[in-house]
């Protein structure tokens, strides 16, 4: 039986190198320093540059209505170990305003515009603070404590109407304008004028440029997607072109921003599993994991023997058909139409047995529960997996690797095109595969271990050209190395109770806050969540890797060609589901 | 089809001409060509645009219903497959989509997000339904909906194209131009339906 572990904060006291303007987060079951707003920049230099906390994962905000908001930054070593939280609190007075950390890292631009969208908190100093998910002339910043949604009911679910009333009325009959829709008092519609997207394209850096002999010319400007074929969803890129050369690239975000975050601080603890789910929705097991991390640690519960074992079969498992479909659809992106990817499919399918049986669901598996699972593994299912794990996909892995990784045009279209190199990947907060390919050898699962990662023997898969082709090598490495994990967790996984807890419909979670993070298939998935010692979450945020990856996909971009883009955006194997959230 | 079953209205056909000769309808000849050719737009939303994948994938294999070639541009795709929630800012260029398809067009709402909002309905960036702008010829239940749901709903589709009659078309109509364009929303404080401008201007000077 593995306890959580302690609230993994670094032993940094950075309250006496600065003392007077860093305290220490009293609050019960609080981490970290809360820094005063001025001197934000200066400590921040420090935690980089003197503490060695290089990669900024996580940025976030939280309203804590009716006085105060906070900005909340999660801050790791890429050489492992334990992370510092550190917060910023400003007065909840509008505007409301805190120094951008844009210039020491870089990667915090969309988290920073993301912030600005849904909670209004400004980063003065950041270049183009613009919104993100939803679009320029929407009223107001939805995760705002008194910002209401046009279907809004009550604060937190079960609805009294329908607990213990058990009455139900239409969504659209509460609402005065029939739909989920609210507006502003006295608005005319016809007298609307749309804001268009002037700022996008004004954020594109110049689109006339003045040449050397004085005549100046347009440059093409391209819109890729939402609907495009290789955008892997709906995903929207802008660029400017001179000639097939990308000068420059904006992506455009929210076209599945699904409100997770404000439906997740009205439903109960438990309801927001089966909403993970549908994050990256390759990849339920993984995100459950995350979430049930997160929430483990602020209950202080330990997790069933046997519930740990399960939980890194489904996880590895799961790397393994991601990985898969990821490879088909690279090759999709190439030209290879579909033949591969029926390969990968192929694979893929007979995961999803596994996880039907288990869970009862291909998809959506809602299979953790805080403690353990819901469900154990019967011994036919685990002998299907053994099968798997033994007999199918090792041989699958190598006729992939042998048909696919010395291919003429694979090798042409992907050795020595950039992806990015370590420094900056670090600076861009780019966690994952991505990562690992630039030759930074940083997984949580070895980083920062939780679970049981830490019984199991298996190398952190890592590359070091940051080419094209190093991402997708270093996807069949990993794939290798999950079949390592399997075969050892297969071996020793006892028998035992499922779940540490009595199942319960309500589960008591105590105040204080938690970060859980996890090393999905696509980076690291992080869950903060804030308890105030009601049955609802006060904060639910998600760092989605994918989101945050693309941060550096415009640095990346310029300078390539366009013809490479498509590859260049596959290889973040981005999932606009957990992208947009 | 077999030539027994193609003969529809039941004329006799001499002994030696049975297996060269079918006598039928021109609804029944011109439907059978068109249920079997139906070409969905590469257009993937969300969760279910991967079950969508799957079943074009060699377990399932949709290429059976003659449904394999998934067109990415509108402009070939008789079929819309919303697949996945349906969220105010990528609404309007869903309705742009539709309007693009050329007649006669079908929308298939696949899942619980496109048909009536699921798990999200309550969000403030997420349409209910994509049946508040688009007509929807089936609905899909499932979250997501297995490829084999896809398939069946994608069969009643094929069963409602059987039934259609030529005479009575909407598209053929020479009057109508455009019978199902749909004005295309505008992205405003919130999300605005041209259709229903004065509603919101009514309601938006009542709240208190």
């Amino acid at each position: 039986m593995t306890t959580p572990a302690p609230a993994s904060t670094a032993t940094v006291d950075l309250a006496t190198r600065f003392p007077g303007v860093v305290q220490l987060d009293a609050r019960p079951d609080y981490t970290g320093f809360i820094v005063e707003k001025d001197s934000l920049l200066e400590v921040a230099a420090a935690i980089r540059d003197e503490f060695g906390f290089d990669l900024l994962s996580s940025v976030t905000g939280v309203d804590y209505a009716p006085d105060k908001m906070e900005v909340v930054y999660h801050a790791y070593r890429t050489s492992g170990g334990p992370g510092l939280a550190f917060k910023v609190q400003v007065p909840r007075i509008d505007p409301v305003e805190v120094p951008s950390l844009i210039h020491l890292w870089p990667g915090v631009d969309l988290q920073e515009r993301e912030v600005w969208d849904l909670l209004g908190i400004k980063f003065s100093g950041h270049p183009d603070l613009r919104r993100i998910l939803m679009w320029e002339g929407f009223e107001g910043h939805p995760l705002r404590k008194d910002w209401k949604e046009g279907f809004y009911e009550e604060d937190v679910k079960p609805f009294k109407s329908r607990w213990p009333q058990g009455k139900f009325a239409m969504a659209e009959d509460l609402n005065p304008f029939g739909d989920n829709l609210t507006f502003p008092k006295n608005f005319e519609p016809e007298k609307w004028i749309p804001e268009g997207e002037a700022l996008l394209y004004g954020a594109l850096a110049r689109y006339t440029v003045e040449n050397e002999d004085g005549i100046s010319s347009d440059r093409i400007v391209i819109n890729m997607g939402p609907h495009h074929p290789s955008t892997h969803g709906v995903f929207r890129a802008v660029m400017t072109l001179e000639g097939e050369t990308i000068k420059g690239l904006k992506p455009v975000l929210g076209y599945l921003h699904r409100n997770h975050e404000k439906i997740g601080e009205r439903n109960t603890f438990l309801q927001n599993m089966p909403y993970t789910d549908r994050l990256d929705y390759f990849n339920s097991m993984t995100n459950n994991f995350g979430y049930a991390l997160a929430v483990e640690k602020l209950m202080k519960i330990p997790v069933a023997e046997r519930a740990d074992y399960i939980r890194v079969i489904v996880s590895e498992l799961s790397r393994i058909q991601n990985h898969f479909v990821f490879i088909g659809t690279l090759l999709n992106d190439l030209g290879a139409m579909y033949t591969p990817s029926l390969y990968a499919y192929e694979e893929r399918e007979l995961v999803l047995d596994i996880f039907e049986a288990i869970s009862g669901s291909r998809m959506m598996c809602n299979y953790y529960r805080f403690g353990g699972v819901v469900r154990d593994i019967p011994d036919d299912v685990m002998q299907k997996i053994k099968d798997l794990v033994y007999e199918r996909i090792p041989p699958k892995t190598d006729e992939l690797d042998r048909m696919l990784s010395e291919n003429e045009v694979l090798l042409a279209r992907m050795r020595g095109i950039r992806m990015i190199n370590a420094e900056d990947a670090v600076a861009y907060s780019i966690t994952g595969p991505v990562l690992r390919a630039a030759g930074v050898p940083y997984d949580v699962r070895r980083a920062d271990p939780y679970g049981i990662y830490d019984r199991f023997d298996f190398d952190v898969a890592v590359r070091y050209n940051g080419d094209l082709m190093d991402n997708y090598l270093i996807r069949i490495d990993e794939i290798r190395q999950s079949l390592r994990i399997l075969d050892q967790a297969i071996r020793q996984i006892p028998q035992g109770p499922i779940n540490s807890q009595k199942p319960a419909y309500q589960v008591r979670v105590p105040a204080g806050e938690a970060y859980g993070r996890i090393e999905s298939p696509k980076g690291e998935l992080g869950f903060y969540v804030l308890s105030n010692g009601k049955p609802n979450p006060w904060r639910y945020h998600v760092r989605a890797p994918s989101f945050v990856n693309v941060t550096a996909l415009e640095k990346i971009s310029v300078g390539t060609k366009i013809a490479d883009f498509v590859v260049l955006l596959a290889m973040f194997d981005m999932v606009m589901g957990e992208c947009d959230r | 089809m077999d030539s027994e079953t193609f003969n529809l209205p039941q004329y006799e056909i001499p002994e030696d001409l049975r297996h060269a000769v079918a006598v039928t309808t021109l609804d029944r000849l011109y439907n059978w060509g068109r249920r079997s050719s139906v070409w969905p737009l590469m257009f993937g939303l969300a969760c279910c645009a991967i079950e969508m994948i799957a079943a074009q994938t060699a377990r399932y294999d949709m290429a059976r219903f003659g449904m394999e070639v998934m067109r990415p541009t509108p402009r070939q795709a008789d079929l819309l497959i919303v697949s996945g929630t349906v969220t105010k800012k990528m609404l309007p260029p869903i309705v742009r989509l539709y309007n693009q398809m050329p007649e006669p067009k079908y929308v298939v709402a696949m899942g619980a997000c496109a048909s009536g909002g699921g798990p999200f309905k309550e969000g403030y960036n997420v349409v209910a339904g994509i049946d508040k702008f688009l007509p929807v010829d089936v609905y899909i239940p499932g979250c997501p909906p297995t490829p084999q749901a896809l398939i069946a709903g994608l069969i009643k589709l094929q069963e409602k194209i059987d039934r259609q009659i030529i005479k009575e078309a909407s598209w053929y109509k020479r009057k109508v131009k455009d019978p199902n364009y749909v004005p295309v929303p505008i992205l405003g404080p919130d999300l605005i339906d041209p259709r229903r401008a004065a509603d919101i201007k009514a309601a938006a000077a009542q709240e208190e």
